[in-house]
């Protein structure tokens, strides 16, 4: 259909790395039951504690056994929240501190829990996504139970000082949970270094399959099953182990790992190509999300004036894959609550398209999406109601400097 | 994703890309329209705004506006086409879904993009019947009850909203739907929410 295809959605998923489908493809006949005693078992399980040491290994995680695989990240943070509920349902320590711009699946988590009768706390963020320290530090007593914070955004790609908030939390005896979905495998992840006691990670985010993910569970931290039944993954997770998924995640982890500082060079290198073509070439634009704590493949932009679905599918028309903080694109009336968080208000959260690089974007992909990206915002620009100079006027009264602004 | 695949049916697709009528700051500088009408509100996500050129009745030239998604401009773009040349009562009573029929179907969740441009027409011949003294002429004329108790109609509703009822508290303090059986409820809060969404 076009003559190009360009991927900018890493955020949202990403390929199958040929190494880990080769390896999938080469397993799919391990299909012995990994409870099981037998040599088909035991082998399955031999594979399924490498992967598991892969993926302890990708957050710095001294002990594997400590590495719960469940079925990705939505899951992982669901049994963590459900573990506060049982055991902060019956005493005083049960307030729940989390921030405005996590997952759908932490902030429906939490609403649950304060639908419960929990006292649960949204933390405001600045204007770069960064989690408001005197807002957290206002909030934080004896009586706090978690403080579960995001260690990077997948709208703006803000990376949070998680090893700050650990340890301020841990003065208070509270528990620790970061949901590392979108920082794993783009920037270096350590519970040890950053002190939580869970960790949240998805296969699909680092060229693995979809389907799988895990949680991680520091040693003394309590932990209660959402899915009860067998007894494997110590009784944390029943189920059957998903050997393929396992092993999947395994070797889409090792590779990550290795991989990882070349990884980082590369698309902060293309990233900054990106920025500075769109600076360069599309007037009146706004880069969302922190200057320097971003993630290196994330790259959020308003374009004022120009309505975000609309940019999207014209994108799309072209080949070129992103997203959108636009309400039109998502079923509702309402912005992105990551982009209305930071402070931008609706005429630019509409406005905004997400860029998430990968390992397989190249220059060329970056050339051909700042070709075909400034016609697109002219033209529609052009037949707005809304003109893009006084959107931005607006910001720049505010106080703000957005980038570009002529 | 369902959304998305009937987007690129060749008619929207072809009226996304290559909007009819759409005003030009450069082409059409010397467009001097006899009414406009904007309806909407950014902050929604969504604001449309129709020019038309009126003779006897009659829609001589169309241009529209918007900032809005590509259903928004495909179903304005076939909207303009279909009102030129018509009469602005016909034109005044032309419903989304014939709009949307045109364009071989628009899913639920995008009904509401192609309503904005419709309420957006129906505003600017507004503005014309009551610069010519003709004002609400064709109010009520395809009105449909939603109170059958009461005899509220949706243009009831719309008005209300319109006037500042921007909750089912003071819409129903503005009308009484609804104080009867109660049944038509759910129907008129649909209605509150859509006309909230055109009008605040």
């Amino acid at each position: 259909m076009n003559a190009r295809y360009v991927y900018m959605d890493y955020n949202a998923t990403t390929p199958l790395r040929p190494e880990v489908r080769d390896l999938m493809v080469r397993t799919l006949d391990v299909y012995g039951n990994a409870s099981s005693m037998h040599e088909l078992g035991r082998v399955a399980r031999a594979e399924i504690e490498e992967a598991r040491a892969h993926v302890a290994a990708l957050i710095g995680a001294q002990n594997p056994s400590r590495v719960y695989f469940t079925s990705g990240g939505s899951e992982s943070n669901n049994t963590v929240f459900n573990t506060m509920f049982l055991i902060g349902r019956n005493q005083k320590r049960r307030k729940i501190i989390t921030t405005s711009i996590e997952h759908p699946c932490v902030l429906n988590s939490a609403a649950h829990l304060r639908d419960e009768g929990f006292p649960v706390v949204f933390l405001p963020v600045d204007r770069d996504g960064r989690v408001d320290m005197d807002a957290y530090c206002a909030e934080l007593s004896p009586d706090v139970l978690l403080v579960s914070v995001m260690a990077a955004n997948n709208e703006i790609g803000t990376i949070e000082d998680i090893k700050t908030i650990a340890k301020l939390a841990k003065e208070q005896g509270a528990l620790v949970h970061t949901d590392a979905t979108q920082a794993a495998g783009k920037i270096p992840v350590s519970v040890e270094d950053w002190g939580v006691d869970y960790l949240t990670l998805s296969c699909h985010k680092i060229y693995g399959p979809k389907g799988i993910g895990a949680l991680y569970v520091r040693e003394r931290a309590p932990i209660e099953p959402l899915i009860r039944g067998g007894h494997q993954e110590d009784g944390v997770r029943a189920g059957t182990y998903n050997n393929l998924g396992i092993m999947g995640f395994g070797e889409a982890a090792r590779l990550a790992r290795a991989e990882l500082a070349e990884y980082g060079q590369n698309v902060s290198r293309l990233r900054a190509m990106l920025r500075g073509l769109i600076l360069e070439r599309v007037p009146n634009v706004r880069i969302n999300g922190h200057p320097t704590e971003v993630l290196p493949n994330t790259l959020n932009v308003s374009f004022p004036g120009a309505e975000g679905e609309s940019i999207l599918l014209s994108l799309d028309l072209e080949g070129i894959e992103v997203s959108t903080g636009s309400a039109c694109a998502s079923g509702s009336l309402d912005p992105s609550h990551v982009l209305m968080a930071i402070g931008l208000g609706p005429e630019l959260a509409h406005g905004s398209i997400r860029f998430s690089l990968g390992k397989y974007t190249t220059e060329d992909d970056v050339r051909y999406v700042a070709d075909k990206l400034p016609p697109i915002i002219a033209r529609l620009r052009r037949m707005s109601t809304v003109p893009a100079e006084e959107i931005i006027g607006e910001i720049r009264t505010e106080g703000a400097h957005p980038e570009g602004a002529k | 994703m369902d959304a998305f695949q009937w987007l690129y049916s060749d008619i929207v697709k072809d009226h996304f890309t290559n909007p009819r009528n759409v005003f030009d700051p450069d082409k059409d500088k010397d467009f001097k329209p006899d009414a406009e009408g904007m309806v909407g509100n950014i902050k929604c996500g969504d604001q449309m705004m129709f020019m038309l050129k009126i003779q006897n009745d009659i829609i001589a030239d169309v241009r529209w506006k918007t900032y809005g998604c590509a259903s928004a401009i495909a179903s304005t773009s076939m909207l303009s086409e279909t009102i030129r040349g018509m009469n602005i009562r016909d034109a005044y009573h032309i419903k989304p879904a014939d709009i949307a029929s045109r364009l071989g179907g628009l899913p639920e969740n995008k009904i509401h993009c192609s309503v904005l441009g419709d309420k957006a027409l129906r505003a600017a011949i507004d503005v014309y019947l009551e610069q010519h003294g003709r004002a609400g002429e064709f109010k009520g004329e395809d009105a449909q009850i939603i109170c059958k108790c009461l005899n509220i109609t949706d243009k009831d509703i719309e008005e209300a909203v319109r006037q500042g009822a921007h909750d089912w508290h003071s819409l129903q303090e503005a009308t009484k739907i609804g104080t009867v059986c109660g049944s038509c409820k759910t129907k008129a809060e649909e209605l509150l929410h859509e006309f909230v969404h055109i009008y605040s």
